[in-house]
Parts: structure tokens; C-alpha cells; sequence
């Protein structure tokens, strides 16, 4: 059994608007392991999402607690939160975020500027195939070379872990599988947990742990046997 | 170099049109400190370095003949360092080529030794052969005007004596920086000049052998000159002594003096508004880049910047507005000082001007423009730093809007739906349009302060020469002649009608307040110069009181009823108790009024004149310069049309230039105010146009929108601006207000509607620049756009 990365007890967030109280997460116990791939799977707005911009220090939970390592992000403060994130988590989201009016290798400078050990953002780059793209600028690349240039971002800090919020979720599935190859890819070299939030059943089959989620709670949690490569899903 | 300085400046190449828009209204805070602050301290350090080192006198007097033999004891008063006594007096010149007469104010040179205080600097030639009765040096500004050079003469009618007198020199005095000839209102160098004569020949041409009539003192060091006055007045009394008096009241340093201080005022009044508008257009346009970056704000958080990186990242970019504005302003300013400079060397006669722009000014200024862009986007880049990465991450929620009272009366008006658009922007960011209309409330205001000087000018020469001194010319006697004189003077050639006046040097008091004016009086219903009351019917003061002018009232805190001392500074130096009858309105000087009959009864002598105002048969205007040139009691003719005309040329010269700067940089303010406001306006509407436009609407409804609320903001910014408008211009009345002048606040409906002109068609021009924007709305990649 590996080490224990993430562990969660009774996390709640609640968002309220005034009128309402709406649990986007109603009492999370939750356990992560080092080097693993794990998916989050659920229906929008069954906070997935929630769960994992608090993993990653960008949000606080209203109650229950929440350990990286030995270290309690429970009530750290936005400084601890901030060092935090840049010393250990690589961030992925669904609509790449990458800046505009910088390229490839400048988008993937930004983390490499403030990160204590980086690799060079051009090796970031080789690792997800864009050797040939480093001075495009967004806007000269397809949806799956962005998502792969957010990628190079996310890991060229060398981080533990690695959180993908629907990284294919704006892409095609030829371009999903190769952004998916890339995340296992990374996973298997280098070790990097790796937390992928999905609302596609098909990609769970490459994860070595799956987390169901439903109305801010974990319905299930199932462990794969045999893991697909990204190349055998098909959606 | 850092990827986040690199967005940085790729940000700042997006935004040149913008950035530069706010620079240039910064570069104009900047320039106009830079100039007024150096055009003030190259003035004021020009000044105290040419009276030391040509050493000015601190307290002046003139007496009608005292002996030399007292020069030891005026010596001997407590913190008197330095005494220069002088022969002084007036005489017409007859200038060779010249129909009118000029007039010199001829001063004795020392003959055993250089003078030592107001030492004359020699600019071209040599000083006077002490011995020569002929030789004179003559101030450099005559020399030039009238074509002069060393060797050269004219002649001068010298207590009757008429005399040639060869130029040997050219020279310059700190006491003439300024020089205005007696009855002048603005400076004419080629009828007005400064004689210096050896002082033998001036003692032999004003009689004056073993005696002098003009005294200057230097003080010790901190020593305060109203003692010495006093002492000086008290020795010069039985030789009649026509009062001391210190540099406040020395003609020349008076009006350098306010220049001085208008410079200051316009260094206070001005550049905060511009460093306020800019620090107004960086928060407006900062806020929008914050709001339309949310998510890279967000994406640098999750990466793990800080939140004083990310607070600084926004800060830096405003920063980078400031230094371009700070580098032009400092261009431009250095170079308009330079401008300025020069024009005040021909106004002013210094022999050198000290023009060093310290680098403090450079610095203070550059800070200035860079803490108000930083202070205008603090808010926003504070903003940013606060923004949860988390929230920052989600699109914004859509702005909420709430039915109101207002919106029924919308519904009750069927206003267009657009209209509504237009209406409800308005009310929903009530603060960011009251301050869009401030801004160009303030170009408004910037129209309105430059021009409303126009009218103020015509009101001044219109009561000033119209309805006050109607006269065609005045002439001056050397000293007070009997009224029969008057016979004389109407039978001079050319002379229609003449009227008489007669002033008198008095010190006016009331408790601790004082003045020292001239007390002017003439007889009742003479027509030609006038006291005006309120209603600006003539007025004629009542035997046993005085009139003051308004801005003589305020400083000796006296109202109509009130009773003042009026010590005379002539005759038997006596005071009197008088009331004071009626205020009056005056724009020159410090007038003060008696009855004709009255003073003379106060100087217990029969009336006499100081000078004759006369109207003149234009044709006979060469006869009459003649005969005056050979009256010998006559000391000056002035005429009042080319006193009108030189004043009006001065100030016309300078208000041009100053209209034109004005009208530039409210234009540069409605740009920079208008093209960013419609610019924001199109990136947060951008959605919602493009979807008005694929709903089915033309081009023209959906420009509708945008323009139509733009011009909204800039309709409603009018009365604010002329409200504003009218402030300034009072507060510049105020500034520009001392002994010597007062602008008159006029404010006439044509200056505002020039303003409002100005400032709504530069708007238009500017929002429909970013109108041609709205032509090329991709609609399909807007729709896309995720937000």
C-alpha cells in the first residue's frame, strides 16, 4: 500500500447566496495516495471541482479538515496556501488558462520564474511534444496543443502532484486521448499524483483509483485491477 | 527577463492607444509644474542673484531738495548698511525721427565713485566722463527701440533748458527690470527711457549743486524696514520728503513680484487636476483589464504567484503609463519652460536669465505623476490581489440590476429598449458615470478658465479706458503747476478739451492696516477721467470724504460709513480724519478719491494740478507733440490710445498662446476621458451588442448604444463642468489679484457654449472612433468568447 498523499475528514463547503445555503460538499472523508492516478467522477455540481480547488490550496473548506502529507491545510493562511502551490501543486483546467499575450515557452516561464526547482520550460515542452511550438502563441494553436502547453506549465515546476479539472473536456477525442496520454505519461515517470476530475465514465478505465461523487458527497469508491492505456478509450 | 514582465509589456503594446491617451493628460500635469515651478524659480533665484550682486536698495525715498550734509545722519539709522543719494527728475525727449515725445527719468551718476547701490550694469560703451555735461548711458531696452547705439544723441528738454545728449553707453539696473513710464500702463520701451547723467550736469540741470532727491538704503541683514522708514521719514520731513517706502511698493519689484506669485498660483491650481483626471483614467481602465483578466489572475494564483506579485504585476503596468507620461511631460515641459523663458526676457530686462529646471522639480513631478497612476490603480490592483483564486477561476456573476422607481417611469415613458440599455448602464455604475462626467466635466472647466480671460480683458479696458479715462491723453507736470495752467494747455494746438487732476503721495490708515496710494481728486462733473459707482454712473465725491476702490476697502478692512487717517506724504506731511463715501469698482492700481476743492483746502493752497486731461483734434497731434517738446514744465503726454493699444497687444500676445494650450489639453482630456470609457464600454458590452446584432439589429442601433450613452455622460458633464468652470475662473481672478491689477470675474453664456462645443465635439470624434470597432465585431468569435 502506498503513502497517503491527500486525507480529508468530514469536509464541507457551503456557498451562500443569502437566501439559500447550497453544500456544494456535505461531509468528505477522503483518502489520496502517493504516485497514483486517480479520477473524480460525477455529474456537474457535485463538487468535484469544490473538492479539488481546496486539494490544490485555492479554496478553504467551511468545516472538517485536511492534511497534504503531515502537513494540515485545514486553516492555512493565504501565504502558506500560495508557497504551497508553488512549491508542490500543478494545476490543469478544462479551458487551458493559458495568458494570451505570452507563447508557449513564456506561458510555462511563468512557473519556472517562481518555482524553487524546475526543469527547463523547453524540456517541459519535448515531454508533451511541442519541441516544434515553444514560440506560438496561444492563438496559433489547436485546443489540444494548448491543453498540452497547460500541461508543460503544470509540471515543469517538478510538482507531487498534479490536479487536471476536465482536461479534455473542451477536446475532440483524438486530441483528448493525447492530452491523456501525456498525464499518464508524467505519472508513470516521475511519480506525480496525479487527481483528474472527469464527468467522461470512459477515462476512469486509465485511473488506478476511482472516486464517485454525487450531491457533494463520495457515493463510491472503486480501485482498477487492469488499467487501459489512453489509446484503448473510445468516446 | 521574467514571462510575467513579458505579458506586462505585450499588455501595455495592446493597450498603446489607451495608455498613451492617459500619458498625454499626465505629460500635460507634468509639463505645466515643470514650467510654472522653473518660470518661478528661474524668475525669483534670476532676481536675488541680479539685486545682489547689482545691489538693490531696500528702502527708497524722494524728497523735494535735501541737503547732502544729512546724508551722515540717514546714515547713522539703526540697520542701515549702505546709503546711494541721487539727483532724479524728468524730461521730455525730443528723439530725432520721432513725431511724439518720449520721456526719461534721468538719474545722477556718482561722480568721485562707483555707485553703490542699483549699480547700473554696462552692457555696451562706457559710463559718462564725470566732467561731461553732455555724456549719458541710457537703459539698454530705450536703446534698442528707439535704434540707439553709443555715439548717438537726441535732445532733452531740462527744466526749459533744452540740451543734446550723446549716448556713450548702454546699461542695465536691477531698479528697471520692469519699467513703466510715468501714466503707462504696460511697458513701452521707445517713449519711455532710464537716463543715468553725470552727477555734476544732473546738479547743474535740476538745481540741485550740494543737495539730492532721491535716496536708496541697503539693510543690515534680518533688519525689518518699517523703522528705518519711519527714521528715514522723520529726517526727510522739513525737506519735503514724500514718504520712504520698501521694495513692495518699488514699481519694478512690485510687478515682478506678481508675476511671481501668479506663477506659484498657476503651479498649485493646475497640475493636480491633470495628475487627477490621469490617476481617474488609470483606475477606469485598470479595473476593466482586472475584470477582463479574472481567470489569468486566477491561473497566476493556482500556479502559486503571491498576492503582492499579482498587486504589483497591475501596478507595474499602470507605472508604465506614468514613466511614458512623466518622459513626455518632462519633454515638453523642459522645452515650454525654455519657450517661457524667452518670452519673459523680453518682458523683463534682466542683463541674464538663471534658467535651471532643478532636478527636484524633475522628481517631484515625476513622483507626482507616478503616485497618482499608482493611487488610481490601487483600487484595482488591489482588487486583483484579493480576488480568490478560486472565484477567480468561475466566470462573474452578471452584474445584478433591480427594478427601481426609475424603471417604472422608463416603462410608463415606452423609452426604446436601447434607451433603456443606455439608462439603466448609467444607474447600475452610478459612481464610474459620475466620474466619467467629471472627467470631462473638467475639460469643461479647463475651456472656461482660459477663455473666460477674454472678457474679463474687454470688461478691463472697456471700464478702463471707456468709461473711466475717456480722456485722449493725459499731460504731466514735472511738478504741481497753479490751475491757470489749464488756460495754457487749451491753447496748446490740437487740444479740444481739457480737464484737471491732481494727485497726492498719502498713506491711508485704519487702526493697524495701511497703504500708501496716490489720492487722486478732481472737479465735479468733469467728463473726461471719472469715478463710476456701482451702477457705473459718474460720481462725484462729496466734499469732506473719500471713495476707495473696492480692493483698497478690503485691504484696509474699511465699508462705506467707516472713517480713515489719510496721511499726506506732501505739502505739510499733515493726516486727516476723512469718511469714506462710496467703494468703487477698479481694475489698475489702487485708486482713492477726493473732491478737487477739498484737497487743495486740506494742502491750505490755492488748486493746482498735477496733470491735464485733455481730448484732442487727431489732425494736430504732431503740432501738439511739438509744442510739448519745448514746454518746460511739461514732464510727459500720454495717450490713452496707444496706452489702449500696447495693453491690448501684451495681453492679446499672451492669451493667444494661452487660449491654445488650454483648448489643446481639454481636448487631450475629452480624448483620453471619452475614448476610454467607450472602449471599456464596447469590451463589456461586446457580447451583448454582438448578440443585438445576430437578434437582427443594424449597425446604426447597436452604434446607438454605445454612442448614445457616451454622449449621454458627456451632455450631462456640461453644467458640471461650467459649474466647475466658473470656480477655477474665481479662484484665478484671486490668484492673478494684487495692488497693481484685479481680473474681473466675467462670465458670459458665449464662453461656456465655446467650452461645452469644444469639449462635446472632441467626445464625438472620440466615441465614434471606437464606434468603427463595433463595423468589425467578429459576431460568431464573440459569441464563443467565454466569460
Amino acid at each position: 500500500m502506498p503513502d497517503i498523499i491527500f486525507r480529508t475528514e468530514g469536509v464541507t463547503k457551503v456557498y451562500d447566496t443569502g437566501d439559500v445555503k447550497v453544500y456544494a460538499l456535505d461531509g468528505v472523508d477522503l483518502e489520496l495516495f502517493k504516485g497514483e492516478l486517480t479520477v473524480l467522477l460525477g455529474p456537474s455540481g457535485s463538487g468535484k471541482s469544490t473538492l479539488l480547488n481546496i486539494l490544490g490550496g485555492l479554496d478553504h473548506a467551511t468545516n472538517g479538515r485536511v492534511w497534504f502529507d503531515e502537513t494540515e491545510l485545514t486553516n492555512m493562511s493565504d501565504r502558506g496556501l500560495t508557497k504551497y502551490r508553488r512549491d508542490h501543486v500543478g494545476f490543469v483546467f478544462q479551458f487551458y488558462n493559458l495568458v494570451p499575450s505570452l507563447t508557449a515557452r513564456e506561458n510555462v516561464q511563468l512557473v519556472t520564474d517562481v518555482s524553487p526547482d524546475p526543469m527547463p520550460a523547453e524540456e517541459a515542452l519535448e515531454l508533451v511534444g511541442l519541441g516544434k511550438r515553444m514560440d506560438h502563441f496561444p492563438s496559433e494553436m489547436s485546443g489540444g496543443e494548448q491543453q498540452r502547453v497547460a500541461i508543460a506549465r503544470a509540471i515543469a515546476k517538478r510538482p507531487q502532484i498534479l490536479l487536471c479539472d476536465e482536461p479534455t473536456g473542451a477536446l475532440d477525442s483524438t486530441t483528448g486521448v493525447q492530452v491523456l496520454e501525456v498525464l499518464r505519461d508524467i505519472n508513470e515517470r516521475f511519480g506525480t499524483t496525479t487527481v483528474v476530475i472527469t464527468h467522461n465514465a470512459e477515462i476512469q478505465r486509465m485511473a488506478h483509483r476511482v472516486i464517485f461523487f454525487q450531491d457533494g458527497k463520495i457515493s463510491e469508491t472503486r480501485i482498477n485491477k487492469t488499467r487501459l492505456a489512453p489509446s484503448e478509450i473510445v468516446w | 527577463m521574467h514571462a510575467l514582465d513579458i505579458k506586462l509589456l505585450r499588455d501595455f503594446k495592446r493597450l498603446w492607444i489607451q495608455a498613451t491617451a492617459i500619458a498625454l493628460v499626465l505629460a500635460c500635469g507634468v509639463a505645466i509644474l515643470l514650467t510654472s515651478v522653473g518660470m518661478y524659480s528661474a524668475l525669483s533665484e534670476t532676481r536675488t542673484a541680479y539685486y545682489e550682486r547689482n545691489r538693490f536698495a531696500d528702502v527708497f525715498a524722494h524728497a523735494t531738495r535735501a541737503p547732502l550734509s544729512l546724508l551722515s545722519e540717514i546714515a547713522r539709522i539703526d540697520g542701515v548698511m549702505s546709503v546711494e543719494a541721487r539727483i532724479s527728475g524728468e524730461a521730455i525727449l525730443d528723439i530725432p525721427g520721432r513725431t511724439k515725445t518720449a520721456v526719461g527719468k534721468i538719474l545722477s551718476y556718482p561722480e568721485a565713485s562707483n555707485p553703490v547701490l542699483n549699480v547700473p550694469l554696462l552692457m555696451t560703451g562706457r559710463f559718462p566722463n564725470p566732467l561731461s555735461t553732455h555724456e549719458i548711458v541710457v537703459n539698454e531696452p530705450f536703446a534698442q527701440a528707439n535704434g540707439f547705439v553709443p555715439g548717438d544723441s537726441f535732445s532733452a528738454n531740462l527744466r526749459g533748458q533744452k540740451r543734446d545728449l550723446t549716448i556713450v553707453g548702454t546699461a542695465l539696473s536691477p531698479e528697471f527690470v520692469y519699467t513703466i513710464g510715468p501714466g503707462a500702463l504696460m511697458p513701452d520701451n521707445a517713449a519711455f527711457g532710464i537716463i543715468w547723467m553725470p552727477e555734476r550736469a544732473a546738479a547743474a540741470a535740476f538745481d540741485m549743486t550740494g543737495a539730492f532727491n532721491d535716496v536708496s538704503l541697503a539693510l543690515s541683514v534680518g533688519m525689518t524696514p518699517a523703522p528705518v522708514i519711519d527714521a528715514l521719514d522723520t529726517l526727510l520731513d522739513p525737506f519735503g520728503g514724500l514718504g520712504a517706502y520698501d521694495r513692495t511698493i518699488q514699481q519694478s519689484d512690485a510687478f515682478l513680484d506678481a508675476e511671481i506669485s501668479q506663477l506659484k498660483g498657476m503651479a498649485a491650481i493646475l497640475p493636480p487636476i491633470f495628475f487627477a483626471i490621469s490617476g481617474f483614467l488609470v483606475s477606469m481602465v485598470m479595473s476593466r483589464i482586472i475584470a477582463l483578466e479574472r481567470s489569468e489572475i486566477g491561473l497566476l494564483k493556482a500556479i502559486g504567484y503571491s498576492n503582492t506579485e499579482i498587486c504589483l504585476h497591475y501596478l507595474m503596468l499602470a507605472a508604465l503609463i506614468a514613466v511614458v507620461g512623466v518622459l513626455v511631460g518632462w519633454l515638453a515641459g523642459t522645452v515650454l519652460a525654455r519657450t517661457t523663458a524667452a518670452q519673459y526676457a523680453e518682458f523683463f530686462d534682466f542683463p541674464f536669465v538663471i534658467f535651471r529646471v532643478s532636478y527636484w522639480v524633475y522628481a517631484v513631478s515625476g513622483l507626482a505623476g507616478l503616485l497618482t497612476t499608482s493611487l488610481g490603480a490601487a483600487q484595482a490592483a488591489l482588487k486583483a490581489a484579493r480576488l480568490a483564486p478560486a472565484i477567480a477561476m468561475q466566470p462573474p456573476a452578471p452584474p445584478r440590476f433591480k427594478r427601481s422607481f426609475i424603471d417604472e417611469a422608463m416603462t410608463r415613458m415606452r423609452l426604446a429598449q436601447s434607451t433603456v440599455m443606455i439608462l439603466r448602464s448609467l444607474l447600475r455604475w452610478p459612481l464610474r458615470s459620475f466620474l466619467t462626467s467629471l472627467g470631462l466635466a473638467l475639460a469643461v472647466a479647463s475651456v472656461i478658465a482660459a477663455t473666460f480671460i477674454n472678457d474679463a480683458l474687454d470688461e478691463i479696458v472697456d471700464l478702463a479706458f471707456y468709461q473711466t479715462n475717456r480722456q485722449d491723453a493725459m499731460l504731466l507736470f514735472a511738478e504741481d503747476v497753479p490751475e491757470s495752467a489749464l488756460e495754457d494747455v487749451r491753447n496748446l494746438p490740437g487740444v479740444l478739451q481739457a480737464e484737471s487732476q491732481q494727485f497726492h503721495a498719502a498713506i491711508l490708515r485704519n487702526g493697524h492696516l495701511s497703504k500708501r496710494v496716490a489720492v487722486e481728486s478732481r472737479r465735479p462733473g468733469n467728463d473726461l477721467s471719472r469715478v463710476l459707482d456701482a451702477d457705473r454712473n459718474p460720481l462725484d465725491v462729496p466734499p469732506g470724504g473719500i471713495v476707495l476702490s473696492e480692493r483698497l476697502a478690503v485691504h484696509l478692512d474699511v465699508q462705506n460709513g467707516d472713517s480713515i487717517e489719510v496721511e499726506f506724504l506732501s505739502g505739510r506731511r499733515e493726516t486727516f480724519s476723512v469718511d469714506v463715501t462710496n467703494l468703487v469698482e477698479l481694475h489698475f492700481g489702487l485708486g482713492a478719491y477726493m473732491d478737487f476743492e477739498y484737497m487743495n483746502a486740506l494742502f491750505r493752497q490755492a488748486p493746482r494740478v498735477s496733470t491735464v486731461n485733455i481730448t484732442l483734434d487727431y489732425q494736430q497731434t504732431e503740432a501738439l507733440h511739438a509744442a510739448v517738446k519745448d514746454t518746460p514744465r511739461i514732464s510727459g503726454i500720454v495717450e490713452m490710445n496707444e496706452n489702449r493699444r500696447s495693453f491690448q497687444d501684451t495681453i492679446e500676445q499672451n492669451i493667444v498662446v494661452m487660449n491654445t494650450i488650454y483648448i489643446v489639453v481639454a481636448v487631450l482630456i475629452t480624448i483620453g476621458v471619452t475614448y476610454n470609457a467607450a472602449r471599456i464600454q464596447l469590451s463589456e458590452r461586446a457580447r451583448e451588442l454582438a448578440s443585438l446584432r445576430i437578434l437582427g439589429f443594424g449597425r446604426g442601433e447597436v452604434s446607438y448604444i454605445l454612442v448614445g450613452e457616451m454622449m449621454l455622460i458627456a451632455l450631462l458633464a456640461q453644467p458640471l463642468g461650467w459649474l466647475i468652470g466658473a470656480g477655477i475662473a474665481h479662484l484665478m481672478t484671486n490668484a492673478f489679484t494684487s495692488d497693481l491689477y484685479a481680473i474681473p470675474l466675467v462670465l458670459k453664456p458665449a464662453t461656456f457654449t465655446l467650452a461645452s462645443l469644444v469639449v462635446l465635439s472632441a467626445a464625438f470624434a472620440s466615441v465614434m472612433i471606437v464606434r468603427r470597432r463595433l463595423d468589425r465585431l467578429d459576431l460568431v468569435s464573440v459569441m464563443k468568447t467565454r466569460e
